[in-house]
């Protein structure tokens, strides 16, 4: 399950850290475990939504962050909820990973097996999907 | 030398003999959470229902009597266990419900009362008025922390609560907190996730003074203790089935005569009424007042059947074994650079929970490689969730240890541990 490209986001995070420009913030928490992430979106005038995020857990929850970040910040919302969907889809099992929706998210196929920890990988990405429909960007996108 | 026979012992646990992860012996280190179970329990509960299975206290065949009286001499046998008398022990289906039984006493008293309804005589002394207080702890189980929480939302009557020393123990430093506003002091027993075991005799002094009544909740401390309610000076005790070798579904609550008489019903229905009419009903007396519905009878008998491994142990010997468990424990993971123990590093007046935190890596991930090694420890907050905030951790690792584990299992841990520092490099 801890594969390399894991870690390695664990230890280095990409675009950690909270903008002060934002339309909607989110907070949401993993109560089994107390994995926590704060999301912030900012809904661009080409409907793009630009995120920015501070989390506290364990390595899968903060990897996934990094990934999300890597893969969906500047997208729109049809095309990070995408992602979103594929992410969930593989963890459930139901599609092959496909590295052109999810980048180093593929990696986090192995989660699957360890149903305790599918949350931890959802975690900013559900964040992510929450904000961005609170900040009203499925109305933007079109 | 051990005080238990552990060998012997596992030998009685068909679960024990089952591997993990590609075959790895299980190293099952989660008691605190459910402990598992003899197969001398499992035996009895499969008895009853292949022998004597019929709805108790109802129907006039001779299973219906076979049940009632294996039913009614489990409540008889687990009552004694912790030295009361049967009729004060009511069948609850964990502790969290038994708790809940006690503060729905408060609200629906204190509803009725406000009504000029009919109450139980002596029920006034659970009739809440704003501003009147409920006493709790910062290390509650949120079990017996949030049934408070929505007592007082619900009456206006305020909760305070016990601070915590660094040390991971009681703050008694302020006696101010006991007030004759203070109707109820509810606590642990022990803490189950610092280990912590509270000094019951000064809490229940301090409540007394001030008319309060205390609940102790003994989950962690039935199983692994001796505890007689006949000495301990509390008003009601309660505890779960699960975590003392006992069946899943079934908890206790014990309380005082007079309070448990005094108090109006939980969860209402068949079985705890005296007389029903379309006007109106009247209740039976405890403890069938609080059990409605066709109670867990091969439940009680599994849980009168874990009592009596438990009582042939000995429960002087249980605690003594898990104490020098625990010290091992302590002392393997403090030899471990970069280990903090959350909870008391002293192990005198400290069961065998043991939490941990290791810089720089999350409880998860910990927990993640001590189970591809076998090893079956609780990350998370373990529904204490106040406890890591006063401690300003976001989760800990918790070894806990019973009867059936030994040093073999401690030194698994720590190599376990070990093994996760090197994994992730920190
Ligand atoms: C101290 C303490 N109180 C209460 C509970 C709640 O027990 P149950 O979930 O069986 O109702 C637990 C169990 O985790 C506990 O450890």
């Amino acid at each position: 399950m801890y594969q390399e490209i894991i870690l390695d986001h664990y230890k280095h995070p990409h675009g950690k850290g909270l903008s002060s420009e934002f339309a909607s913030e989110v907070h949401h928490v993993n109560p089994t475990c107390g994995d926590e992430i704060t999301l912030r979106v900012q809904v661009l005038a080409d409907g793009k939504i630009a995120v920015s995020y501070d989390n506290q857990g364990c390595s899968i929850s903060q990897a996934s962050a990094s990934i999300m970040y890597d893969q969906i910040n500047n997208f729109d919302f049809a095309a990070g909820d995408k992602a979103v969907e594929h992410l969930i889809a593989m963890l459930q099992r139901n599609v092959e990973p496909d590295e052109d929706i999810l980048g180093d998210g593929i990696a986090l196929v192995g989660v699957a097996q360890y149903p305790a920890r599918v949350k931890c990988a959802l975690l900013a990405w559900m964040a992510w999907k929450d904000a961005a429909i609170q900040a009203g960007a499925i109305e933007e996108q079109s | 030398m051990s005080a238990l026979d552990v060998a012997s012992i596992r030998a009685d646990f068909p679960i024990l003999k089952r591997t993990v992860r590609n075959d790895r012996r299980l190293v099952y280190l989660d008691s605190g959470a459910t402990s598992q179970k003899p197969y001398q329990v499992l035996d009895a509960e499969r008895n009853f229902y292949e022998n004597h299975n019929a709805a108790v206290h109802r129907g006039a065949h001779q299973l219906a009597e076979e049940a009632t009286d294996a039913f009614e001499h489990s409540r008889a046998n687990i009552a004694d266990f912790i030295g009361a008398r049967a009729d004060d022990l009511v069948f609850t289906k964990n502790a969290t419900e038994a708790i809940n039984l006690v503060s729905y006493a408060f609200l629906n008293a204190t509803l009725k009362a406000t009504r000029n309804l009919p109450l139980p005589d002596g029920a006034e002394r659970f009739v809440l008025n704003v501003g009147d207080e409920i006493l709790v702890t910062e290390m509650e189980h949120h079990a017996n922390l949030i049934p408070w929480q929505e007592l007082c939302d619900k009456t206006g009557a305020t909760l305070r609560w016990i601070g915590l020393t660094d040390e991971g123990r009681l703050d008694l430093s302020d006696t101010s907190l006991f007030t004759s506003k203070t109707k109820m002091v509810a606590l642990t027993h022990q803490s189950n996730l610092l280990g912590t075991v509270n000094d019951i005799g000064r809490i229940v002094i301090a409540a007394k003074a001030v008319g309060a009544l205390v609940l102790l909740d003994a989950c962690q401390s039935v199983p692994h203790m001796p505890v007689d309610v006949s000495k301990l000076g509390v008003d009601f005790l309660t505890w779960s089935g699960h975590k003392m070798l006992g069946p899943l579904g079934i908890g206790c609550l014990w309380g005082r005569t007079e309070l448990l008489a005094a108090m109006p019903p939980f969860i209402t229905g068949g079985s705890m009424i005296e007389t029903v009419s379309m006007q109106g009903s009247t209740f039976a007396a405890p403890p069938k007042r609080f059990e409605a519905g066709v109670p867990m009878a091969a439940q009680a008998v599994g849980l009168s059947r874990a009592v009596d491994y438990l009582r042939e142990l000995g429960m002087e010997n249980v605690a003594a074994h898990e104490h020098e468990l625990t010290v091992a424990a302590i002392a393997g993971l403090q030899g471990i650079e970069g280990v903090r123990i959350i909870g008391p590093t002293d192990a005198t007046d400290r069961g065998s929970a043991v939490s941990f935190v290791l810089d720089g890596l999350h409880s998860h991930d910990v927990g993640q490689v001590l189970d591809e090694n076998g090893i079956a420890v609780r990350v998370g907050h373990h529904c204490a969730w106040p406890v890591c905030r006063r401690y300003e951790v976001p989760a800990t690792t918790r070894a806990t240890f019973y009867i059936y584990n030994d040093l073999t299992d401690v030194t698994a841990l720590v190599d376990g541990v070990h093994a996760a520092k090197k994994f992730f490099g920190v």
